[in-house]
């Protein structure tokens, strides 16, 4: 299908594909079998002026003329994606751990973060999830007591990606455990201020090449000047403001997942003979294959028009966030499985690609949201949308 | 630092055929590509400007198709791009060829002057040598690696079948550099952005002060008396093999000795 992208955007997804081609696809499942950071790739990234295609050009990225570089940040993530979504996400996890910042922090904070982030000197990390609290983010625990000019955190998160390799964190915590989640901040802290450890890296289904890690807080000590935006009580508000324009991201990578099992699959349907005949003649095969572009296309559809409305300036997209990061997650796990049926017990090897696109595509339905919770979030703003208008 | 890099477009190999009667490429059946070893000397080209600033030119003499492949080097980071083209340079073999880069070098100035060892499409490897020969300046072939380098000399290591070379010499230098000297970069975003945008002037013989007595067709010595595709000779090979490797080892010296390879 013809999206119509414009110079720029063709530029970012053959620059993207490229990058993707030659150096990701020979290294790929090694880093998945080794669990191996990807800091190659991102020093790539890097030289190639990927890395800040969502931050805007006055802090050194990339976003141009009012745009917030979403599509541009979805192009580089589905085609980096189709190779592997693991190491695609050393760059798109780092989008996640700067939104809170892009969304809220003041601009002294925004030119003393920003432009490292865009150049790929450094990475970022998003660090909200609790051992307690995922879904329900809002039953956090660390605390941020203010002491004087400094914030003492205390508490631990759970499996935060980028963790202990990022070197800008963007934290949670409550300040006013009273308020509820109208007592949560957001902070940035870096690494190596004293306090702040790195726990035990997890040891994953897929994405493997991407480090999840918890965050510990023991006192430690961050200056004032690093809350967010200045102000106490806005963490959850850029937290939920974060999730929205981030989803896009994960539905990129979701996107990029299946279309690549779908290039692979297809691939290898028209070598694969069995009955004396390429596979790709079996008709339940077409049929297989057919499902998964419609899909896949359906999804990138989805994923390019929220990308393309939040860059122009739409304000109420939660829903269709949700729905892209739902629908490309789901048709991720479908993709890749059929995708792993139309190799048979080939596909089951971890010698070929498909077995690996099956186990990175889980995590999509799981981060940033299951699932579940973007059909709630769906389903509550149809109900409140329909109920505005009856009034 | 004043840094030419000369580079050549050539038939994609991966995709090209061979004309079984006349014994030639059949060029219209492939596409075209930088020839890989001069992405090798771009790549040199760039880091000898990142460690001691300066100009990055690259070169190439062909057709005005050549000007989208010299874009690539733009967008690999090259300052500036000339295309040599003109009608009386048609034919030109590499005697004349060589002759009109050195007189491309001479206008653009130069400290060090780059090539990829030899060009997939004719596999001659003389263009670089003289065009050194004709700017009467010191020539490195097959350098992997440049040991030392500054405003007056340089150190290189050349690989040579039977170990490395270390040659010195004085600057201006001509190199033409091998695939284990480096891995060249990709075409960065900004890079390509510029190069989307990029002119590449054109440049004809009266340009470069060029005697068209030393170009073109008529004036190129190289005669191609005949040229075809070696007969492939089947059914010669023999697998040997035993119950275990040294049954196996002494099957094949047996044979080895047979065939009086061994004495
Ligand atoms: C590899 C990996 C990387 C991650 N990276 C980060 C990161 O960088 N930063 C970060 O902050 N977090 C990160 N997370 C955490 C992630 O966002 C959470 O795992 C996710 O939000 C779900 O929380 P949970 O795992 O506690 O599941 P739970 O909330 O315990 O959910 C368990 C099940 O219950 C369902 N469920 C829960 N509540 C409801 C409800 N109200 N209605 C219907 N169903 C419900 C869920 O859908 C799910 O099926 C990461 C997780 C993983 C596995």
């Amino acid at each position: 299908m013809n999206y119509f992208l414009t110079d720029e955007e063709q530029m970012i997804l053959e620059t993207s594909r490229e990058l993707a081609v030659k150096k990701v696809k020979p290294i790929r499942e090694h880093y998945d079998a080794e669990g191996i950071f990807p800091w190659d790739i991102v020093k790539e990234m890097s030289n190639l002026g990927l890395c800040g295609l969502y931050i805007p050009e006055e802090y050194g990225g990339m976003a141009a003329g009012g745009s917030k570089g979403i599509m541009q940040l979805v192009l580089c993530v589905e085609e980096m994606s189709k190779i592997c979504g693991g190491i695609s996400l050393a760059m798109a996890a780092s989008a996640l751990g700067t939104f809170p910042i892009l969304l809220g922090a003041t601009d002294e904070q925004k030119k003393k973060y920003l432009p490292d982030i865009a150049e790929g000197k450094k990475l970022a990390a998003f660090g909200l999830t609790e051992a307690g609290a995922g879904s329900d983010a809002g039953s956090m625990r660390t605390t941020a007591v203010k002491k004087g000019g400094k914030y003492v955190l205390n508490g631990t998160k759970q499996w935060i990606t980028n963790g202990s390799e990022a070197e800008t964190y963007t934290v949670f915590a409550m300040t006013d455990k009273a308020k509820g989640t109208r007592g949560c901040s957001c902070f940035i802290v870096e690494k190596g201020t004293p306090g702040f450890t790195f726990g035990k890296k997890e040891n994953k289904m897929g994405i493997r090449a991407s480090a999840t890690t918890e965050l510990i807080f023991q006192d430690c000590e961050v200056p004032a000047e690093n809350l967010v935006g200045g102000r106490e009580g806005l963490g959850f508000i850029h937290a939920v403001g974060t999730l929205n324009h981030s989803r896009p991201g994960v539905a990129a990578q979701a996107l990029g997942i299946a279309a690549g099992a779908l290039d692979e699959a297809l691939a290898y349907s028209r070598q694969r003979e069995q009955f004396g005949t390429k596979i790709s003649s079996f008709q339940a095969v077409q049929h297989i294959l057919a499902n998964m572009a419609v899909e896949v296309e359906a999804a990138r559809g989805l994923v390019y028009n929220v990308a393309r409305a939040v860059d122009k300036g739409a304000t109420d997209f939660a829903k269709d966030s949700a729905m892209a990061k739902y629908y490309a997650s789901e048709v991720a796990m479908r993709v890749t499985t059929n995708a792993v049926q139309v190799f048979g017990g080939y596909g089951y090897m971890k010698e070929y690609p498909v077995e690996k696109m099956m186990r990175d595509a889980k995590i999509t339905q799981i981060y940033e949201g299951t699932s579940q919770i973007q059909l709630n979030e769906i389903a509550a703003k149809l109900i409140k949308e329909q109920a505005m208008k009856k009034k | 630092m004043k840094i030419v890099v000369c580079v050549k477009q050539v038939p994609d190999t991966t995709n090209i055929k061979v004309d079984p009667e006349t014994g030639t490429l059949k060029r219209e059946t492939a596409g075209t590509v930088m020839n890989p070893f001069d992405m090798y000397a771009i790549e040199e080209g760039l880091r000898l400007k990142e460690k001691l600033g300066g100009t990055v030119t690259v070169v190439s003499m062909g057709l005005p198709m050549a000007k989208d492949m010299l874009k690539i080097a733009i967008g690999m980071g090259a300052d500036e791009a000339v295309l040599l083209s003109d009608r009386r340079l048609a034919g030109s073999d590499t005697w004349a060829t060589s002759y009109a880069l050195a007189k491309t070098c001479e206008k653009l100035g130069y400290d060090v002057i780059l090539f990829g060892k030899q060009a997939v499409d004719g596999d001659t490897a003389q263009v670089g040598p003289s065009t050194a020969a004709y700017l009467n300046a010191p020539q490195i072939t097959w350098v992997k690696k440049i040991r030392e380098i500054n405003e007056k000399e340089i150190i290189a290591e050349r690989l040579m079948e039977d170990g490395t070379d270390v040659v010195k010499a004085s600057l201006p230098v001509v190199l033409t550099v091998v695939k284990e000297i480096n891995e060249p970069r990709l075409e960065s975003l900004k890079g390509k952005m510029r190069a989307k945008k990029y002119e590449v002037p054109t440049w004809t013989l009266d340009d470069i002060a060029g005697d068209e007595a030393m170009v073109g067709v008529k004036n190129s010595p190289t005669r191609v008396n005949k040229s075809w595709t070696p007969v492939r000779e089947f059914g010669k090979a023999e697998l040997i093999s035993g119950a275990d490797a040294a049954e196996t080892a002494d099957k094949l010296y047996v044979k080895l000795k047979e065939l009086g390879f061994v004495k």
